[in-house]
């Protein structure tokens, strides 16, 4: 199978505006044995109007990087080096004055677990007014306009104002949050797990409030997740994170139909399938240990196509075609087409 | 037929509402009824969503809490009325695997005592040489060697690592039956296949059988054998779980079906579902079916009385719902619309 693609249309896409572009994002969190690299040089883009999904299996350093990304880490975490630019203005080096007007106003967090963190002694209005009051000064008839208006754009009834977090379920919680992240427009909004908890019907009408929400209001968005089924159905672009690495990005029908790198194939063959039923793939999960990353390859443990030269240079992340970006030795690109060094076959 | 293996006849489960208390009553499982043969091993799913009543069942099973009515019978012996030599057989031969791998280690001890407790609990081995062997072929059943994990501390492992050494705590005792009550849950999607894999493999060469409880309906479609659906704590349908889940009949398990996202990027949801509110949900359906407030099919029919399991096809494919029952009138054009719609879906797929 020859891939060939458009340049044009490649083209079409970078001229989109850049919302967030991180460069080499690095945080260490300190131990008493060393430092754990939890994001170990992380770089993506993220444009005007996009929703990135950001997969990988627990501990691999998704939530650390949008913590990153939002400069909330908490020691024993600290950023290490990198820069996070936001509408072209480095996070990272801003004062703490500064980064709270970015903050909400221009990049907001759903995290995990967000509808446990309702405050259970204040009612929904209070709540969602304290989070536009501390960021904008408006007169109180104001705030309570807006306030209904987010409720009516998350699929509330405009009673759940004066409502009590207990007297909702978890659906309902799960929208005040949303509608707490979208308060002030921001551009970005970052989605930590926002479905994990949520049994499967609820999951999708809220996922589809979601959705409906970020295109009304032409925001970008980054989904952090590990359910595959809920990122094909809902990103533009997937990023697969393995051991504080991205190993692979790239849209996602390629990334489900012609994903290149091990680990994300891997990752992609593990789905249970709810249309066919087939054998189980098994896989020996080892990883190394974080403190003391192997030089090389960090899935090389655990590819099964691992070579000498994967064991001594560490793969960068290269584009091999437009938008679809792989760390791994095993592709070249040669004459516009991505040819399997191992056999010489084109992918 | 021979006497089977467990027997859940008629069993309900009522919480609260008790003499002196105020608070509603909440009714976790009603009449259920469940058998699981002696021979061949099976494994049987209980699915269902959070507050369905599938932890509640696992619970009555293990006998941690007791039966509101109803039996639960093990090799044709009620459990509750066992005498001590029965109830320590039913303790060896009906083993448990929980949710979390995290919270059933004590973190203080290594993890070779959660092995040695049982073995001098059951007396399973006379000398520690004999104690060690056995441990060894437990952890070799489940894919792990003693010497690279039995010195260590529970948090010097992974999730999944743990969850095949609870499998092979339970293994150990040679059971005959696991209940595994969210074994893949909290366990990376990479690795879950390794555990169900060890439940199949338990499964077809050591006869041992599994009620594997779960929310996931694509996992219990890959190993399960038979499937019960519940909805707050009544069964919805039942049957083989392939004809159950490529067949939905029941309104509820044809839309949770039709939620579960699909890992394909060209398959995306098309409709949108919207659920009633909240007081509409929570409003008691005192008699009648518990599903009416969500059902698109509902009939005025579905109030009077639950609706009992109907025949789909075959002896074990059932559901309940009154779109099912002939004699109901009415439910020719409800039939109708629902084969039609099986029709436009097949012919879109």
């Amino acid at each position: 199978m020859t891939l060939t693609w458009d340049m044009q249309d490649a083209k079409s896409t970078d001229d989109r505006d850049v919302v967030l572009e991180v460069k080499d994002l690095r945080v260490h969190y300190a131990t008493p044995l060393g430092d754990v690299i939890a994001c170990n040089g992380i770089s993506f883009k993220v444009y005007e109007g996009e929703t990135v999904g950001l997969v990988g299996e627990s501990g691999c350093g998704k939530t650390t990087t949008a913590m990153g990304v939002l400069r909330l880490v908490q020691p024993p975490g600290r950023i290490v080096e990198g820069e996070v630019l936001l509408d072209g203005v480095d996070v990272l080096s801003l004062n703490e004055e500064e980064l709270r007007r970015v903050r909400w106003n221009q990049i907001s967090l759903i995290p995990q677990g967000a509808m446990n963190s309702l405050n259970p002694v204040m009612r929904v209005k209070d709540q969602i007014g304290d989070a536009i009051q501390t960021h904008e000064s408006r007169a109180r008839e104001a705030v309570k306009e807006r306030i209904l208006e987010l409720l009516n754009l998350v699929g509330l009834p405009a009673r759940v104002y004066n409502m009590y977090p207990h007297e909702l379920s978890g659906g309902m919680k799960q929208r005040v949050c949303i509608a707490m992240a979208i308060a002030l427009n921001p551009s970005l909004v970052i989605a930590d797990e926002f479905t994990s908890a949520l049994d499967v019907i609820v999951q999708r009408v809220v996922a589809q409030t979601m959705l409906d929400v970020k295109d009304r209001l032409g925001m970008s968005m980054i989904l952090i997740g590990h359910d595959m089924g809920l990122q094909a159905q809902l990103v533009d672009r997937i990023a697969v994170m393995y051991a504080g690495n991205i190993v692979e990005i790239a849209p996602v029908e390629d990334i489900f139909e012609e994903s290149l790198h091990p680990y994300t194939q891997l990752l992609i063959e593990s789905i249970p399938s709810i249309k066919e039923r087939k054998p189980l793939k098994v896989t020996e999960g080892l990883t190394h240990d974080l403190r003391n990353p192997p030089p090389g390859c960090i899935f090389q443990f655990r590819c099964p196509y691992v070579m000498e030269h994967c064991r001594e240079v560490e793969p960068p992340l290269r584009e091999l075609k437009p938008l679809h970006e792989v760390a791994c030795h095993l592709f070249e690109e040669q004459d516009g087409k991505i040819v399997d060094i191992s056999d010489e076959s084109v992918v | 037929m021979s006497e089977p293996l467990l027997e859940i006849r008629n069993t309900t489960k009522i919480f609260g509402g008790g003499f002196l208390q105020s608070s509603p009553q909440t009714i976790a499982v009603q009449d259920f009824d469940l058998t699981i043969a002696k021979e061949p091993a099976t494994i049987t799913t209980i699915a269902g969503e959070s507050g369905s009543g599938k932890t509640t069942l696992a619970n009555l099973i293990l006998g941690f809490i007791s039966l509101t009515s109803g039996q639960i019978l093990y090799k044709g012996h009620d459990i509750a009325t066992m005498d001590e030599r029965q109830k320590h057989e039913y303790r060896r031969e009906v083993q448990a695997v929980f949710q979390d791998p995290y919270a059933v280690y004590n973190p203080f001890y290594r993890v070779k005592h959660i092995f040695d407790l049982v073995i001098k609990h059951f007396k399973l081995a006379e000398n520690k040489q004999e104690a060690r062997e056995l441990i060894e072929h437990a952890l070799n059943v489940v894919g792990m060697r003693g010497e690279e994990v039995l010195e260590k501390y529970p948090h010097q492992l992974s999730g999944g690592q743990r969850q095949r050494m609870m499998v092979a705590r339970a293994y150990m005792l040679r059971p005959r039956l696991i209940v595994a009550d969210e074994p893949v849950s909290m366990v990376d999607a990479s690795l879950r296949a390794m555990i169900l894999d060890i439940m199949l493999r338990l499964r077809d060469e050591e006869n041992i059988s599994f009620l594997y409880i779960t929310h996931d309906l694509s996992t219990s479609y890959q190993i399960g054998d038979k499937i019960h659906i519940l909805y707050q704590g009544l069964v919805t349908e039942k049957g083989d779980t392939s004809k159950v889940i490529e067949h939905p009949h029941h309104p509820y398990v044809q839309e949770l079906i039709d939620s579960i996202p699909v890992p394909d990027p060209n398959e995306k949801w098309d409709t949108t579902i919207s659920l009633p509110s909240e007081e509409e949900l929570r409003a008691h359906v005192e008699s009648g079916c518990r599903f009416y407030p969500r059902c698109p099919h509902r009939m005025d029919h579905c109030l009077t009385k639950y609706p009992p399991l109907y025949r789909i096809d075959g002896l074990d494919h059932q559901a309940a719902c009154y779109l099912y029952d002939e004699g109901v009138v009415g439910t020719d054009q409800e039939l109708d619309v629902i084969e039609k719609e099986k029709v436009t879906s097949e012919l879109a797929t």
